[in-house]
């Protein structure tokens, strides 16, 4: 039977020795630091270039709305204002509002109903005043957010408030 | 402590410690060819680095009619989106560049002996798949280029006596390259291909695990005292890496400084461009065609017959070359072989320089 022994000899690692393996420990790590960042960055901002696209849309402050002032009674319009929906609702008394048309409980869009004369969001229920925008009842915390109506011969401007 | 229990945890349970033991007793031959041991390894990494940028690409690449334009919003719009774009179509020419030198090293030093057949016949099937990936891939911008590659390409299964028109038109999704081509190359690259390719990659990698490096002729002469190896772990490995670094830095270098172009979005009523040719890996191939085409008596439909005859043949034998040379000893078939791949190389080389040569 043979048996075998590991024998390891105890190395006396000299100062100088220590340092250089540090050192050299601490230059790949950096090395290996600046290759993660630079892979990552170009990966990151190729991934975030929709994003990004739609910031610059939320930048937008009015969006005109051609041929709009035809809408009819009762009855709504949605469109984009930047990359969020919203809608145009022309009240039976002649009036105009426009909205977000996205539920603040958790984002559906919501739907104008005009026999109940309300904003209402098929996800959860909520429900909103269609002429202020308000939350009535239902989940949602906060009013929708309003935007500002300019009627004219050609067409209607909504813009931020 | 805590991390010995874990260790201790999982070892009970995938047997961690048994992999380990096999790893620090995997040696790896040292000899005067053993750079070329390194070559699976790169073709491994250009595989691994193929898949990390095509699932970025398909991030945003929409197949079918908005194929032009996705990929010139990937070029063009999308922050690097160039340049993930370069890197996949520069790490595709390196893979299959790789594979072919890890192929002609594994036939020269005679790896494919017994007990490895099955290594050399599970890489020429990868080699195979790699071309189809390289040819699907090809189509997908649908710029003119890949357009008319395309369309030649898909002549060579079409010149098939008797049944190859059907294979052609199945291929392309009806008589000529269009929307449902690319479509249906789509489904093949980013589906069918990978899962054909990684269940074989996986045989390949585990028979390498199970038979070691093969060590050429002149090695094996040597009395087994006189031979020398290296630990795989860390030296071989280390070495391993230091090779995918430099890998990746030829690649981000080509990537980068030669950013692949984007033609103009393909046009069947637009004339071929002038000085059109194939991807380097299938020149040779084309010029060989070519040139059978010229031969008096070989013109036109009956020399692409004999032309692809001749392919299929000379493939076939490459493929069963391990079945032929399988003795250990370098007798006459050993010489033979070694010949039939030296002229491999040569008409290899030869035919590519010649496709290049006569670019008009």
């Amino acid at each position: 039977m043979t048996v075998t022994v590991e024998t390891k000899l105890a190395k006396v690692e000299q100062p100088g020795e220590v340092a250089t393996r540090r050192a050299f420990l601490a230059a790949a790590g950096a090395a290996g630091l600046c290759y993660t960042a630079a892979l990552a960055y170009p990966i990151y901002r190729y991934l975030a270039s929709p994003q990004e696209m739609a910031l610059s849309a939320t930048a937008v402050t009015e969006v005109t709305l051609k041929d709009a002032q035809k809408l009819p009674v009762a009855s709504v319009l949605m469109f984009k204002f930047g990359p969020s929906p919203a809608m145009l609702i022309h009240h039976e008394d002649g009036s105009w509002v426009a909205f977000s048309a996205v539920c603040t409980h958790l984002g559906c869009t919501v739907q104008y109903e005009p026999q109940a004369n309300r904003i209402h969001c098929a996800c959860h229920g909520g429900v909103y005043s269609a002429a202020t925008g308000g939350n009535v009842s239902g989940p949602p915390p906060k009013p929708l957010t309003r935007f500002k109506v300019a009627v004219n011969e050609t067409g209607v401007e909504v813009s931020r408030a | 402590m805590t991390a010995k229990t874990i260790y201790d945890w999982t070892d009970e349970r995938l047997g961690l410690s048994e992999i380990a033991a096999f790893a620090r007793h995997k040696t790896v031959p040292v000899h005067s060819q053993t750079f070329w041991y390194y070559w699976g390894g790169i073709s491994l990494f250009l595989f691994l680095v193929q898949c990390f940028t095509g699932v970025l690409l398909l991030v945003y690449y929409r197949p079918g009619a908005e194929a032009y334009e996705s990929v010139r919003q990937i070029t063009f719009v999308m922050h690097f989106g160039w340049l993930i774009r370069s890197a996949h179509a520069w790490s595709a020419n390196l893979m299959i560049f790789s594979i072919m030198v890890h192929m002609f090293s594994v036939f020269f030093m005679k790896a494919y002996r017994k007990p490895r057949e099955l290594g050399w016949l599970s890489g020429m099937a990868l080699l195979g798949i790699a071309s189809v990936f390289g040819f699907s891939g090809y189509l997908l911008p649908m710029d003119e280029l890949s357009y008319f590659a395309t369309k030649v390409g898909l002549e060579i299964p079409a010149a098939i006596p008797f049944i190859g028109a059907a294979i052609a038109n199945m291929l392309r999704g009806g008589p000529e390259v269009g929307e449902f081509t690319v479509q249906r190359f789509f489904a093949l690259h980013v589906v069918v291909l990978p899962a054909l390719f990684l269940p074989l990659l996986g045989f390949h990698l585990w028979l390498v695990q199970k038979h070691g490096n093969a060590v050429p002729p002149s090695e094996e002469a040597k009395p087994v005292a006189q031979r020398k190896s290296m630990p795989f772990m860390p030296n071989f490995l280390r070495k391993d890496l230091a090779m995918w670094l430099i890998s990746l830095n030829i690649l981000a270098l080509m990537a980068s400084v030669f950013p692949w172009a984007l033609g103009k979005p393909a046009d069947a009523l637009v004339p071929a461009p002038a000085g059109i040719h194939p991807e380097w890996y299938f020149m040779s191939p084309f010029e060989m065609l070519k040139l059978l085409g010229t031969v008096k008596f070989l013109q036109g439909e009956v020399g692409e017959i004999v032309g692809i005859l001749l392919f299929t043949v000379g493939i076939a034998l490459w493929v069963l070359i391990p079945f032929y040379d399988s003795s250990s000893e370098s007798g006459k078939r050993g010489r033979i072989a070694h010949y039939f791949g030296l002229v491999a190389v040569i008409l290899l080389l030869a035919t590519t320089a010649i496709g290049y040569w006569t670019i008009r």
